[in-house]
């Protein structure tokens, strides 16, 4: 058991050398590469012709060997050092602690919202099977999911944001609210994340609810549920402890899962939004050209990803005593 | 899983004596076995009916699968008849901003620029279908291939691969496409397609590898591997073609994911704007001809908006619809070639869900 926690590790590490490593080829496979950005940003700044071509020379002549540049890349990552900006004018760091913690607060929301309504949806839906009411939720269910999340955004901005107004189209506060622990302040950022939140949710939530549905389904025929029934215990007993945790089960994994995803999925949602989280900043960096930021958002929301994958791994064994570790024999 | 025995056991005999025949050449007593000559065209029909005829007749007997395959004809038949029909789009082609159902020659209305909203969505489909098929391929081909030989082979190659696809799965998708799109700007539709499913094919091919892993122990694989059978003859015959259903679903599955993806990332602009595309439409509707302002160019928004919905919706009916190929016992039933009254509960769940 221990060996595949230390396996897991390993993984976990590996994918991250590995990104890192690719965001080092790409951002050398660039046409162009640095040293052409660094020459774009001189002349935006101004500077002398004659001026630009000698520090671009002499940067030419401290150009190392791939691997020094390869160790000093990893080297500075590792301490935090994510590069400056080219359009922002900051460290990227900096940019990424501001934003982060907005998206991880819309998508976590939104993420645990659809989960509850998928389960409970699903499950009633399971509970019914066959029935009109069946039908007509999976059909809805379907029908949700053919829509996708950024979709629903634009058609929510265009009709809550511009022509009711109801809702703010832009920004994760109101102008002037500072961030502090008021009652204000969470109000507002509630009420600026309410339809982001609202998009993914909604386009999400079939998709789990039909997988509930199946997983309820399932376990309704095993023959533990016939032998609580048999024993005679209450219908809320055995749909709670018996059906329920066990239909649940599977969809942890999709849970943890589906919130690194949906990290990824910020660009498009906070670009509709105009919402200053790391997907916002993600899609300035990819229209700008402004590879530091484009990299270091790109690592973030990887490790991200990974993390969240790996916690539900090693969790998993935990609220699941069954799971063992698959190892594959050799045998042909 | 374990109760659907009895409907793969008739299936396993005949699998099971195609590729012993097929491979006469690698064994002396090949010719002595045979008594009955199987030629190709009986080795056809059988490929037929049981790959093609048995499932097709399973699948259509399902609602979903009827809706789905009927949308995707229709979505076929608009990508290739319909754009070679229709006029392309072009800017002053019409008087601008043309309200939709005013005239028959932009029925649906003009944008700003006078560009035919109908001709804009029709001709974005062949494109968009291009993408679809390149992707899907590319990503259950891929996920075929590894799942098959890592769970097949076991030990140091499943070892290998499995790493592989896991350090694959654990990269976010469409972060890893946008930055790869930045660097590459791809201009074909079918790089494009292979692009946004660089790594969704790894998810699938794991869970290809677990079913493999179950499948390897049965005894006619045991069988054809006694034989001498060479080990891709006997993923090509014994082992893949039992997973042709669960490919097909997930062939759904990443087309609709290449839809989504495509449409996002061509409305976000990071890709070459030199191909028509639905997200362009969008992306102008939203952003230049003033659907914000008012209610008045809102059909901009909402016809390649139905156009993306109703794709997504036919790829969706299709695989929830395919699931029930899954299940052995009601394919024999429905063919007509066992009595057997099982209940035909539809309990395929939904598999590896995502988007």
């Amino acid at each position: 058991m221990n060996n595949y926690y230390i396996k897991r590790t390993g993984r976990a590490v590996l994918t991250l050398w590995v990104t890192v490593t690719l965001t080092f080829g790409l951002i050398r496979a660039i046409p162009g590469g640095p040293l052409e950005m660094l020459r774009a940003r001189l002349v935006r700044q101004g500077v002398d012709p004659s001026r630009i071509d000698a520090i671009i020379q002499s940067r030419q002549q401290e150009s190392q060997p791939i691997y020094v540049e390869y160790y000093e890349y990893m080297s500075s990552l590792l301490s935090g050092n994510l590069g400056e900006s080219f359009y922002f004018r900051e460290p990227v760091s900096d940019i990424i602690i501001d934003a982060l913690p907005w998206t991880v607060f819309v998508m976590v929301m939104a993420t645990i919202i659809l989960f509850a309504i998928a389960v409970v949806w699903g499950a009633l839906i399971a509970y019914k099977e066959g029935s009109t009411f069946d039908t007509a939720s999976s059909g809805l269910s379907i029908l949700l999911s053919s829509v996708p999340f950024y979709v629903l955004g634009i058609l929510f901005v265009v009709v809550f944001s511009y022509k009711f107004g109801v809702f703010p189209a832009r920004y994760r506060t109101s102008p002037g609210v500072s961030p502090e622990l008021s009652f204000l302040f969470i109000q507002d950022a509630l009420y600026h994340a309410a339809l982001p939140i609202a998009s993914v949710v909604i386009t999400q939530v079939g998709l789990q609810t039909l997988a509930m549905r199946g997983n309820s389904i399932q376990v309704l025929g095993e023959d533990f549920v016939r032998v609580a029934r048999l024993r005679g215990l209450s219908d809320r007993r055995i749909a709670t402890r018996y059906v329920g945790r066990n239909a649940i089960l599977p969809m942890y994994t999709g849970f943890l899962t589906l919130i690194g995803f949906n990290l990824g999925g910020s660009v498009i949602l906070e670009e509709i939004f105009t919402y200053t989280g790391i997907g916002y900043y993600m899609f300035e960096a990819l229209i700008n050209r402004d590879y530091p930021l484009m990299m270091g958002i790109f690592l973030v929301i990887t490790t991200a990803l990974v993390l969240s994958v790996y916690i539900a791994d090693l969790t998993y064994g935990l609220i699941d005593p069954r799971v063992k570790s698959g190892d594959s024999n050799e045998a042909y | 899983m374990g109760s659907s025995i009895p409907g793969s056991n008739r299936v396993i005999p005949m699998k099971h004596t195609e590729s012993d025949t097929g491979s006469e050449r690698e064994f002396s007593f090949g010719a002595a076995q045979s008594e009955v000559e199987v030629t190709t065209a009986d080795r056809l029909r059988e490929f037929y009916r049981e790959f093609i005829y048995k499932p097709g007749l399973v699948a259509w007997e399902d609602r979903r699968t009827r809706i789905g395959a009927i949308i995707m004809g229709v979505y076929v038949f608009i990508g290739t008849i319909g754009a070679w029909l229709y006029r392309e789009p072009s800017t002053n082609q019409s008087p601008r901003s043309l309200r939709p159902f005013e005239t028959l020659e932009a029925p649906l209305g003009t944008t700003g620029s006078g560009q035919d909203v109908l001709a804009m969505v029709i001709h974005a489909t062949p494109e968009m279908l291009i993408m679809i098929l390149s992707g899907g391929i590319f990503a259950t081909g891929l996920a075929v291939l590894i799942g098959t030989v890592a769970g097949y082979k076991g030990g140091t190659t499943d070892r290998v691969l499995t790493t592989f696809s896991d350090v694959m799965m654990s990269i976010p998708g469409l972060p890893l496409i946008m930055v790869l799109a930045v660097v590459v700007s791809p201009e074909r539709a079918a790089v494009i397609g292979i692009l946004i499913t660089i790594n969704y094919w790894a998810g699938l091919a794991r869970s290809i590898r677990s079913q493999v892993l179950a499948i390897r122990e049965h005894s006619y694989v045991e069988a054809s591997r006694t034989m001498n059978v060479s080990t891709p003859r006997i993923l090509l015959k014994d082992i893949i073609p039992n997973m042709m259903p669960y490919v097909l679903v997930n062939f759904a599955n990443a087309a609709r994911y290449v839809v989504f993806a495509s449409v996002g990332l061509y409305y976000l602009g990071i890709l070459p704007t030199s191909v028509a595309n639905w997200g362009i439409q969008l992306d102008n509707a939203y952003s230049q001809a003033g659907a914000l302002s008012g209610g008045g160019t809102m059909y901009q928004l909402v016809v390649p908006m139905i156009a993306i919905m109703f794709l997504a919706l036919g790829l969706i009916l299709l695989a929830q619809g395919m699931d029930r190929v899954f299940n052995p016992r009601v394919r024999t039933r429905l063919a007509g070639e066992s009595g057997s009254e099982t209940d035909d509960e539809d309990t395929a769940a939904p598999t590896e869900v995502m988007t």
